[in-house]
């Protein structure tokens, strides 16, 4: 008898090898819970990750790596979230890793059946970080609800950009990686296109976060709370 | 036009959210599914002891219990 590849769960065995340094970007994959980002990860990276949503079952993050052409990305699968300004612990984790964690680039992650939901927590990543890319998943589902989703103008609208997949068919998650792979090298920027409040808003920010040399988010975040 | 809670929307009939007066944390978790004031919200099905009651909400399909509801008013036109 002997140690086989199952178990020794040879798959970590093998991440471990990889140093930490010898990584060139760091990639964040957020979203909704639900949306299929573990699907996106497990198909890049080659893990099998399993991540259900129940409380305490996805508490932390999961890491793996993946090589596209001559750069290697380690990839973060963070706890799906509804918004960063929740209470709960696995949300609470999601929104340290984005805010803190410092992902050269964060997926978010979307249900193209009900888009509409997610983009409240795009548009929150994009109060925090630039460098966004959005992944429409789930289309192989909302065509079968007849759902069309118009990617150039989705894109124009936010900013960043979009691409479409069915995370369960690996071929479509090519495009994924080109788009990971140029806005990490720098051939495609985002920019991601912020709320504008109403002008009373926006000074009251603007002097906090003068004052206080605090995120825009931050100060948000509790006004937020002030005001609920 | 008629304000009532949500408790009392009959099934199949769409209304228009109009306030959220539950606690600070139900009322954060609220807003983030998408219920702002205006969201069309349709009550679609019944639990079979009448709770929780599952609420069509931009398209997608959210179960709520009745005591969180009590506590969300919405306007129905006529």
């Amino acid at each position: 008898m002997g140690f086989t590849n199952s178990t020794t769960d040879f798959i970590e065995y093998k991440n471990s090898f990889v140093k930490k340094n010898e990584y060139d970007f760091t990639i964040a994959l957020a979203g909704n819970p639900n949306v299929g980002k573990s699907t996106v990860f497990n198909t890049l990276t080659g893990m099998h990750q399993h991540t259900g949503n129940w409380p305490g079952k996805t508490v932390s993050t999961a890491s793996g790596f993946c090589k596209y052409k001559d750069k290697n990305f380690l990839l973060v699968d963070i706890p799906g979230t509804y918004s960063l300004m929740s209470n709960s612990e696995e949300e609470e984790i999601a929104r340290d890793y984005i805010c803190f964690g410092n992902p050269t680039l964060t997926v978010v992650v979307v249900d193209a059946t009900c888009l509409e939901r997610n983009l409240n927590l795009v548009y929150q990543i994009f109060e925090i970080t630039k460098n966004v890319i959005v992944c429409v998943n789930l289309l192989d589902e909302a065509e079968k609800k007849g759902i069309k989703i118009n990617f150039k103008q989705l894109s124009e609208e936010l900013g960043v950009p979009v691409v479409g997949t069915t995370a369960s068919k690996p071929k479509t998650l090519k495009k994924l990686l080109d788009t990971i792979y140029n806005v990490c090298t720098g051939s495609i920027t985002s920019n991601p296109k912020k709320v504008i409040y109403s002008s009373v808003i926006e000074n009251c920010l603007d002097s906090l976060e003068e004052k206080l040399n605090y995120s825009r988010l931050f100060i948000k975040m509790d006004l937020f709370k002030i005001n609920r | 036009m008629k304000i009532l809670t949500l408790d009392k929307l009959p099934l199949n009939i769409t209304a228009k959210i109009y306030s959220l007066n539950c606690d600070d944390i139900l009322r954060r978790r609220l807003l983030d599914l998408g219920l702002i004031d205006g969201t069309k919200i349709t009550p679609i099905f019944n639990s079979p002891f009448g709770d929780p009651i599952a609420y069509k909400i931009r398209s997608s399909t959210i179960a709520l219990r009745k005591d969180d509801v009590k506590n969300i008013t919405c306007i129905i036109t006529l």
